[in-house]
């Protein structure tokens, strides 16, 4: 089976600007994410820091931003799950509209799409580990969607 | 099905992916505008069977409101191509009119 696990210390810093006026900051290309910045439209990113670091992190990106920005702590008002297993891409295939065949979905690629009818972003960490986000509000409902899907009774072998 | 790239992250989706958001290229009316411009820019809208111009969203992807043009009547997508502009730009034109000779133009 796959393993379905909520990442609670995940921090989350939402990162709005023009691309073109961030210095100091690398801009992964669109639809990626590296080195912990998540590319998620072309005006938005998503940071990814221990939530520990959360407060110093945004203390950091706020002196190297300026102009019109908007910088946001959204830890608690996402929610992270971890896939692994050897058929995650078929578990997440059966609930999200992406091609996520081995030649089209790659480690470091990204995705904003919906699992279960509720919007989340989804990447690959490695070849068989998927990082899911969501809104908090249907943390629960995804985290019950990911675990029925995964489980073994309902495996798929397609890719 | 209809399906619908969009051009700021270039996904290509069906379209469930994207929220339809009504005819394209309105020009507003607001105030101080005669009632009959004001009504049009409130109430009419184009229904045509063929050639039309829409807004649409991303709505589960990059968020991002952009334009399609696509036939009603056989759902062909011609091109999709960004916001940022009052009317479609010339080589979706010049594609929908090689595809649809007897389309009367953009208005």
């Amino acid at each position: 089976m796959s393993d379905v696990t909520r990442i609670t210390d995940q921090g989350m810093i939402t990162l709005r600007a023009d691309f073109t006026s961030l210095k100091g900051i690398t801009v992964p290309e669109t639809r990626k994410i590296r080195d912990g910045i998540a590319w998620m439209s072309p005006d938005e990113l998503l940071v990814l820091v221990p939530k520990s670091d959360v407060s110093a992190k945004l203390a950091e990106l706020e002196k190297a931003l300026n102009g019109h920005y908007l910088l946001a702590d959204v830890s608690d008002a996402r929610a992270v799950f971890s896939l692994t297993g050897d058929w995650a891409r078929e578990v997440l295939a059966k609930g999200a509209p992406v091609d996520l065949s081995p030649d089209a979905f790659k480690p470091g690629d990204l995705r904003r799409t919906r699992i279960g009818q509720v919007a989340a972003a989804i990447w690959m960490v490695d070849d068989r580990t998927f990082h899911i986000v969501c809104f908090t509000s249907v943390a629960d409902y995804l985290e019950e969607w990911l675990r029925h899907a995964s489980r073994s009774a309902a495996k798929l072998t397609y890719f | 099905m209809l399906k619908l790239t969009c051009p700021y992250c270039g996904v290509t989706g069906e379209e469930t992916e994207f929220h339809a958001g009504g005819e394209a290229h309105l020009k507003r009316f607001g105030p101080g505008s005669g009632d009959e411009d004001f009504t049009n820019y409130l109430f009419s809208r184009k229904n045509p069977r063929g050639v039309h111009f829409e807004r649409w969203r991303h709505q589960y992807g990059c968020g991002k409101w952009f334009h399609a043009a696509r036939d009603t009547g056989t759902l062909e997508v011609f091109g999709t191509y960004t916001a940022q502009t009052g009317e479609p730009p010339a080589d979706i034109v010049a594609k929908i009119k090689a595809k649809r000779p007897e389309w009367e133009g953009f208005a």
